[in-house]
């Protein structure tokens, strides 16, 4: 079992013919992901690589294919559209990769997902990967195994740091994503820790969070309130100043809130184990398994 | 990105918001024939990215000509939380019978637009919000259809009692709302709005900040970054497309991805050390990247020690290791590196730098070990 994509994951890609889609379509097949179509306006009817059909619109390949789950590498200006577009059409799980997305074009696309009952991922993230069954988006799949510990994040290349530090450890994941480093997303870590507490494979987790919001706060009560599984966490910008944004979008402590102590007081309270260091990760989720 | 109060308020006065006059001086003489234009009494105000300007002796009031050009020369070299005054705005003194606050900030936790007004103006919301908050009236604007006239009209009448007010402050916050969206603003504030002898609404302050994501949308709001108010190695990061944010510590870290970055400065803290930036090279690994990451670095003067934190995925580690040495030969650098490279093209990252006579570690907490002891150990290695 996993979290929101496993065997019956049939993807579309849109932007398939673009330098980043491309090459990471290319790895998601490798991986064993079933890439069933692509999307890129006015290049439908080509073949992406001799073998994935490209169309010229998402509802093409939902129709044809029976594509499920869409992974959007479209240009920021774009994603926001792109978002709409498979929503429309009925794609049930969105994954956005896209950087840069502006926060006006989340705010109107995020209630328009929610009433055709799909779910957003990101936008500027990895997207996520079930270890041996299937990866959409940008995760490497050399370092993860599978296993019983399921992984969320804020963030892309520590999400990737953690993951190598478990499998070192001979720790397995059950499903690991990154949802995404800007302060208007489409799956919160909520969200996730309620599908990992569902997933009879998952008996862990792994949770990364960084300065800015307060979704780690309102996370660390959910686990005390309603999660049987053991939760580690972690705080990226302990040492970050205030009012400057660090890199993502979102990671930007406004007056008092979202410091990185507040975040770790609030894990600690609520029966968190929390990780002082990525390296601390395989001895506590241990613990827990 | 932030801009000043002279332009924020520039762009509420295209939207049709009642705003005084103002002009912009650079030195005391600037603001002392701006004042003599005027006639009567002005105000002069420190333009500078940085809250709290009243409180850092930023803004004053002076009743003549002379005395603007005195105040002025006061104001203007001021050093406002590390940032210099170069510019002043100069306005007509306003006749203020009241004054409220009126915001709107893109709010995470309900993912829209929150509108606030609060009779309490002119001083800091944040304290208001935590001495008084039932004097704030907030609404959350649906984005599907955008903020309604009766809504504006509700939270005018948390404001004023006085219909014809009323009626001006529900326009200036229909006009608020316009202009926040057409800008791409994340928060935009007037504190104070007031209220005239002869009962008019007016914008004395404007605050705005907007989306860096929106800026390619919106050319003429982009055009209105003052680079002289930021220090010149972040212009310098942000036009080779890096994100470079400058601290006191020794540890100089270039890292790909801001929450790994994050963490490696953290993790120089953890063991013992302090970390002179922020820099994330972002996804791709264009060489030409790390050298300006090292050129930026080197040149601060307190860094003791540069570490590299890569972890490949999409960006490739000979691509950052042919950067390095490529960088090492093109500037001078007498600071010892501590590097580490793993995942993505790993073994050929090593080969390149072992051939160039650097070592490379694949250990996050091992590298940052190294970087920490060589800043307090002798500099030349």
């Amino acid at each position: 079992m996993s979290i929101f994509i496993d065997e019956s994951t049939r993807l579309v890609v849109q932007g398939i013919t673009g330098r980043d889609g491309g090459f990471h379509t290319r790895q998601m097949i490798e991986y064993g992901t079933q890439v069933v179509a692509g999307v890129t306006p006015g290049k439908g009817g080509q073949l992406f690589d001799d073998s994935v059909p490209v169309f010229n619109t998402v509802v093409e390949a939902v129709e044809q294919h029976g594509a499920n789950t869409s992974v959007v590498y479209v240009p920021a200006a774009f994603a926001a559209d792109a978002v709409f577009e498979a929503a429309e059409a009925g794609i049930k799980l969105i994954v956005c990769i896209s950087e840069g997305v502006p926060v006006q074009d989340m705010m109107r696309v995020l209630p328009f997902v929610r009433e055709k009952g799909a779910r957003l991922i990101g936008p500027n993230c990895p997207g996520l990967i079930t270890p041996g069954v299937c990866k959409v988006g940008i995760l490497p799949g050399q370092i993860v195994m599978p296993g019983p510990v399921g992984v969320v994040s804020r963030s892309g290349t520590l999400t990737y740091e953690v993951i190598f530090q478990l499998t070192r450890a001979g720790i397995g994941q059950s499903t690991c994503l990154g949802i995404g480093g800007d302060p208007l997303i489409g799956t919160n870590f909520v969200d996730c820790l309620e599908a990992f507490e569902a997933d009879p494979q998952t008996r862990a987790v792994c949770m990364l969070g960084e300065i800015g919001g307060t979704d780690e706060q309102v996370a660390a009560e959910y686990v005390r309130d309603r999660m049987s599984k053991p939760v580690v966490g972690f705080i990226a910008g302990q040492t970050a100043p205030p009012g400057r944004r660090m890199g993502h979008a979102g990671a930007i402590i406004s007056g008092s809130e979202g410091t990185a102590a507040e975040k770790m007081k609030a894990f600690r309270e609520c029966g968190i184990a929390v990780a002082e260091r990525p390296a601390d990760f395989p001895e506590l989720v241990g613990a827990g398994l | 990105m932030n801009i000043h109060e002279y332009q924020a308020r520039e762009i509420l006065r295209a939207h049709g918001i009642p705003v005084p006059p103002g002009e912009i001086a650079t030195t005391p003489e600037e603001a002392e024939s701006i004042a003599a234009r005027y006639g009567g009494a002005v105000v002069v105000k420190a333009q500078v990215h940085a809250g709290g300007r009243g409180k850092a002796g930023g803004v004053k009031l002076a009743d003549d000509p002379a005395d603007a050009k005195e105040k002025a020369a006061a104001i203007l070299g001021l050093e406002i939380k590390g940032l210099t005054v170069e510019k002043v705005l100069v306005a007509p003194a306003e006749d203020i019978a009241s004054e409220a606050y009126l915001g709107i900030v893109m709010d995470r936790a309900t993912q829209s637009d929150v509108i606030m007004v609060s009779s309490e103006g002119g001083i800091d919301i944040e304290e208001v919000a935590a001495s008084n908050p039932d004097a704030i009236r907030k609404l959350a604007v649906d984005p599907r259809y955008g903020l309604l006239p009766h809504q504006a009209m509700g939270l005018a009448w948390a404001l004023y009692d006085d219909v014809k007010l009323a009626r001006q402050a529900s326009a200036i916050i229909m006009n608020l709302y316009e202009a926040y969206q057409a800008a791409g603003a994340t928060l935009v504030e007037i504190n104070p709005l007031i209220t005239t002898p002869e009962g008019e609404v007016k914008a004395i302050d404007a605050k705005m900040n907007i989306d860096d994501s929106v800026l390619f949308r919106v050319p003429e709001v982009a055009a209105m970054r003052d680079t002289s108010s930021e220090p010149p190695a972040e212009t310098k990061a942000r036009d080779a497309g890096l994100s470079y944010i400058k601290l006191d510590g020794q540890v100089g870290c270039v890292v790909n991805g801001a929450g790994l970055s994050m963490a490696t400065m953290d993790m120089v803290k953890y063991y013992g050390g302090e970390p002179a930036n922020f820099l994330d090279i972002g996804g791709s690994s264009n060489p030409d990247k790390v050298v300006t990451a090292l050129e930026i670095i080197s040149a601060d003067p307190r860094v003791k020690s540069i570490l590299f934190n890569i972890f490949g995925g999409i960006t490739r580690c000979d691509d950052v290791a042919n950067g390095i040495v490529e960088a090492t030969q093109r500037i001078d650098i007498d600071i010892p590196l501590a590097i580490r490279l793993t995942g993505t093209n790993e073994a050929e990252a090593i080969e390149i730098l072992n051939q160039a006579g650097f070592t490379a570690m694949t250990d996050m907490d091992e590298v940052v070990k190294a970087a920490v002891e060589l800043a307090k150990g002798d500099a030349s290695e």
